[in-house]
């Protein structure tokens, strides 16, 4: 990589970092599986690089106070690995196998990937279908923001100049529930050419709850709440589930390239949003 | 005496594990970018951000200023330099000069400008940056067929209809043919222009030695002694004061069988600075500024007889040539034309190339190099045929092939196919496929509404390049073989491996025919200071005639060390076997070694017999090799995505005797993915003002482990008498077997829909229109 020139540090705890973040040219490394590639173009040249991997306080995951709390530099990896998320939040590990190839998961982190906000990226789709909550620190202080409100635009999120992301903040499922993510990618990135989280609670033999997280057909992750409603219930069976998804890309600005025109793109929204929530449906106790 | 060791084994034929493996894995070897010298300086290369633009003013002095900067040149400093070279001549081709770095116009994206020296690369490539260019960008065009119509933007001034030549050949009687015909087939088929994408991007070192007034130029490539004539004419250099030093290399698949303008750069930077100078391709300059492969649009007849033979065939080529000619740019698609006829007994062809000039980067070789092409035209015509005809693609195929018996087989372009049986892999793949059974197996997938695909592809390639008549640089190969006073062998090939394995497989072949042990043969190359002139790797050619120079001058050794032998034995009935010469009346013998040793220290000489035990010799082969196989792909396509699941592969080839059955399987599985990229995934596209679009991996599309199916390979052995060792070779087998399989299985799948042709890649975007186009019929 022949970057421009920049300064690079690598403090150790959270303080020193979050005073790293004063200067304005700072950009944040946390896995760097985006960020690197960018800079090896010259279409990213921060004048200080701020690299949180060795700040063991943001690397974690645990269980308080009913929900699942994970830190901003734990990697694709961990989180796929985890035996605790596997369990609690088995659609977050999920989302997490499918990201890029074994390298980029073992480098690349949660925290880093949403503050990215690329619009193909694996994560926000069942992140908004879990209803994460995004935790948020600066030397002014902390707070924590609803997932939907983080991703504001392509590339752009809610984080302020100095803020970082401390935690991603997920609920602890229950039997109940059924989770699926499917996605068709983008054959040389790897990111989602269309990417559909689905996440269903089944109470008396009716879909109690639905969920749906649509990532890669539009410049934002977004919820699909048109067919969450169309779901709920129903039986949800086949032509439930057929009827609900058709909706997903209704009124949708679909992005379109070389891979995947914007009907295209729309057409497998419907066809991935069938799939993830049949699948979803089979899997709830 | 000493004892005889009697090797009861011998090593050709063995699954041997490549001796070049663990300096690869652990790290060890020594590619371009490892090299490091005192003062040495870094290069980076200003290129055109313009598919065409006249250039009103470059301003080199914000450069300059830079400090670490050591110089910037421009196209005024090096107008004396080069041309880059063609080596391809073709009756009134036209050859736009080619300027190592641009004059007052730039004709592709990647066109290099200027060249930055620094003291280290950092500060090179913050000063190209700063070199500001002036451009006036002038209308471009990619697309060789709109680059042929009337009225298109010219790529050179001076020849306004893009035509860099036609060329037309005949065999036969081809009108006749069709005019007999019962059914005649028509179809435009596209093959992609792919970037070849070695893992290593191309590197250069160039050292220039004052004193002794030479050059030392270490490069990437395939053809290190090539390499070092045509420099040394750029650089108006003696050519013996130019060393070439071809360090490791990480993969070339033809697009290190070339020279390019930073060869030449570098080696004039080195001369002016007199310091050691390094450049190192990106990844963005190797996709947009190294030879690409492919970039043809064919329009194929192919008349036929009711009952399926095949009676004639005509092609017109359109070839995408890129802006320039590069080595062998124009000569690619004469290859496809010599391979047009496949494996089939057609003797009416008829073939019209036309060569496009383009804004692009020139298309070359790249693995198979015009004969994937040509298989795939006669492969997917074959397919349409047998549909038009209603039989099976199989059938089709046993009742065209050319006769086992019928060897040699002259062709109606002009080829002499050496040996073959082409049935042979058919039978054998069709039988692993369990073809039957798979048929049974589709109708039923089919009542259910499902697209299961079986495609068949039974290719031919012309190998083991070539005799010197029909090549522009000689088509011979050399060796030489060295007994060292310690019974130590080593060889000097003048093929240049990288990455085939040859360092194993030349000292299987060297083991066996001197009796000595694999650990004894050492296998050198790659550097014209060491190693006699040679020709290098590229065109399945290493082994069939590089392995057989080297075979033969082992014979000439035997024959010496058998008059050592004789005289070291006092006997005049000797044989050498095992690694020991041994008298026939009393079986006492002596070991190699020993006769080595004696044959240095020369106490003694056998009569009219001169000192040591060192071999050259020049093989001139006297045709080419032509390996065969069959390939039997199984698919099934999603209806819902158009998505394409790859759930068979299997590879049937006969590329001759095979050395190394391990290394044979590696080489085709590698082709095969290759394959499968341009099949499935890979396209180079260009916008209409000649930017990249792919210009990054995270665009193009590389076939990726995890895409590969399991590809079940087996063989038939079917010798070639071209050379000793009955060697074919199998670089490029799996690459030019594979692209039409692939895409007969999946118009197979579809074929219920009507569709009878798809161009490559096979995007699921493209199949599911297909599908929804066709949804009422299935």
């Amino acid at each position: 990589m022949i970057a421009q020139d920049f300064e690079y540090s690598a403090p150790t705890n959270l303080k020193d970092a979050l005073g790293l973040l004063a200067r304005e040219d700072t950009k944040v490394l946390a896995g760097g599986m985006s960020l690197i590639p960018l800079m090896k173009l010259r279409l990213a040249a921060p004048g200080q690089l701020v690299d949180i991997g060795r700040i063991a306080d943001l690397n974690f995951i645990h269980e308080e106070g009913g929900t699942l709390r994970i830190g901003a530099t734990t990697t694709h990896y961990q989180v796929e690995s985890s035996p605790l998320i596997r369990s609690r939040c088995p659609l977050l590990a999920e989302a997490a196998s499918h990201i890029g190839d074994i390298q980029v998961r073992n480098m690349g982190t949660i925290g880093g990937s949403i503050a990215h906000a690329d619009p193909a990226a694996d994560y926000p789709a069942s992140l908004l279908a879990l209803e994460a909550r995004v935790s948020l620190v600066s030397s002014k202080g902390k707070r924590d923001l609803p997932i939907a409100d983080f991703f504001v635009d392509t590339f752009t999120t809610a984080l302020e100049p100095g803020e970082i992301i401390q935690a991603v903040i997920v609920p602890l499922e229950d039997q109940s529930v059924g989770t699926s993510y499917q996605k068709m990618l983008q054959p040389a990135s790897g990111f989602a050419i269309v990417g559909v989280a689905a996440r269903i609670r089944k109470s008396g033999g009716k879909i109690a709850m639905a969920r749906v997280g649509v990532t890669g057909l539009t410049g934002k992750p977004y919820r699909a709440t048109a067919v969450e409603k169309a779901l709920e219930g129903t039986a949800g069976s086949p032509p439930d589930i057929q009827k609900a998804a058709a909706l997903v890309a209704g009124g949708v600005d679909a992005n379109s390239d070389l891979h995947a025109s914007a009907d295209y793109r729309k057409h497998l929204a419907r066809v991935y949003t069938m799939r993830a929530l049949a699948i979803a449906a089979s899997r709830t106790a | 005496m000493a004892t005889t060791i009697t090797k009861t084994e011998t090593l050709v034929g063995k699954r041997i594990r490549r001796r070049e493996d663990p300096r690869l894995i652990t790290g060890t070897a020594t590619y371009v970018d490892d090299i490091q010298m005192p003062g040495m300086h870094h290069a980076c290369i200003v290129r055109s951000p313009h598919g065409a633009a006249k250039i009103k003013s470059i301003n080199i002095k914000p450069a300059l200023e830079l400090p670490g900067v050591a110089a910037v040149f421009t196209g005024k400093d090096t107008e004396k330099v080069g041309p880059v070279p063609c080596g391809a001549s073709l009756p009134g081709l036209r050859v736009p000069h080619h300027h190592i770095l641009a004059m007052d116009r730039v004709y592709f994206v990647g066109h290099p400008v200027a060249v930055v020296v620094a003291t280290d690369r950092y500060i090179a490539r913050d000063a190209a940056e700063a070199i500001e260019v002036e451009y006036q960008p002038l209308p471009a065009v990619t697309d060789p067929e709109k680059a042929l119509a009337s009225g298109a933007p010219a790529v050179h001034p001076e020849w306004p209809d893009n035509t860099a030549f036609t060329y037309h050949q005949e065999g036969g009687d081809v009108d006749k043919a069709f005019a007999g015909a019962d059914v005649v087939v028509k179809q435009r088929i596209t093959s992609q222009r792919l970037i070849p994408t070695a893992m290593e991007t191309r590197g250069v070192v160039a050292e220039w030695h004052t004193g002794d007034r030479a050059l030392t130029l270490y490069s990437s490539t395939q053809i290190p002694h090539l390499l070092r004539t045509l420099l040394a004419q750029m650089l108006g250099l003696e050519e013996n004061r130019l060393r070439v030093v071809t360090p490791e290399v990480g993969g070339g698949f033809g697009s290190k069988l070339n020279v390019y303008a930073e060869e030449a750069l570098m080696g004039f930077v080195a001369m002016k600075i007199g310091k050691p100078i390094k450049w190192i391709e990106s990844r963005r300059e190797n996709f947009t500024c190294t030879i690409q492969g492919r970039g043809h649009v064919d329009y194929y007849e192919v008349a036929a007889k009711r009952d399926g033979t095949i009676l004639g065939i005509k092609l017109k080529l359109i070839q995408d040539l890129g802006a320039y000619h590069q080595l062998l740019t124009p000569a690619i698609p004469t290859l496809s034309v010599l391979m047009m006829p496949g494996l089939y007994n057609c003797q009416n062809i008829r073939a019209d190339i036309v060569g496009v000039f383009t804004n692009a980067v020139p298309t070359d070789a790249y693995r198979g190099a015009g004969r994937p092409e040509a298989t795939h035209g006669i492969e997917r015509m074959v397919d349409i045929l047998a549909a038009e005809l209603k039989v099976d693609p199989a059938d089709i195929r046993f009742k065209n092939f050319v006769s086992k018996d019928a060897f040699p087989y002259a062709t109606a372009t002009g080829l002499t196919y050496d040996s073959g049986n082409y049935a042979a892999p058919l039978e054998k793949a069709l039988d692993i496929v369990g073809y039957k059974k798979l048929r049974a197996e589709q109708r039923q997938a089919r009542s259910e509404g499902r697209f299961l695909g079986i495609g068949i592809s039974t290719y031919g390639e012309i190998c083991a390049l070539g005799p010197s008549p029909a090549t522009p640089a000689g088509g011979w190969e050399s060796a030489t073989v060295k007994i060292e006073p310690s019974g130590k062998v080593t060889v000097m090939t003048g093929a240049s491996p990288h990455g085939q394995g040859e360092e194993t497989t030349f000292a299987q072949i060297a083991a066996d025919e001197l009796g000595v042990g694999i650990d004894d043969v050492l296998v050198v190359h790659g550097d014209t200071a060491v190693v006699q002139y040679g020709i290098g790797t590229f065109g399945s050619r290493a082994t069939a005639v590089g392995g057989a120079a080297m075979y033969y001058a082992i014979q000439e050794l035997k024959e010496k060390i058998k008059k050592y032998g004789a005289m070291l034995l006092e006997s005049d009935d000797v044989s050498f076997s095992n690694g020991a010469c041994v008298d026939n009346k009393t079986g006492k013998s002596v070991p190699l070694a020993q006769i080595a040793a004696a044959s240095y220290r020369a106490m003694k000489l056998p009569p009219n017999t001169e000192p040591g035990l060192v071999a050259t010799y020049f093989w001139e082969p006297p045709n080419f090799t032509f390996p065969f196989g069959a390939h039997i792909v199984v698919t099934e396509v999603d209806r819902d995505t158009g998505a394409i699941t790859l759930k068979r592969y299997v590879a049937v080839d006969d590329c001759g005797k095979l050395i190394n059955p391990l290394l044979v399987e590696g080489q085709v599985h590698g082709g095969v993915v290759q394959g499968l990229g341009q099949a499935l995934w890979e396209q180079a596209v260009y916008d209409d003002t000649g930017q990249l679009i792919t210009g990054e991996l995270m665009d193009y599309a590389l076939p990726k482990a995890s895409n590969i199916p399991w590809i079940e390979t087996s063989h038939t052995v079917t010798p070639s008498p071209v050379n000793p060792l009955g060697v074919k070779g199998v670089g490029e087998a799996g690459t030019i077997g594979c692209s039409p399989a692939v895409v007969n299985s999946v118009v197979d799948a579809l074929s219920p829909l009507g569709v009878r042709h798809i161009d490559m890649p096979l995007t699921p975007e493209k199949i599911w229109n297909l599908v929804q186009a066709g949804g009422g019929k299935a």
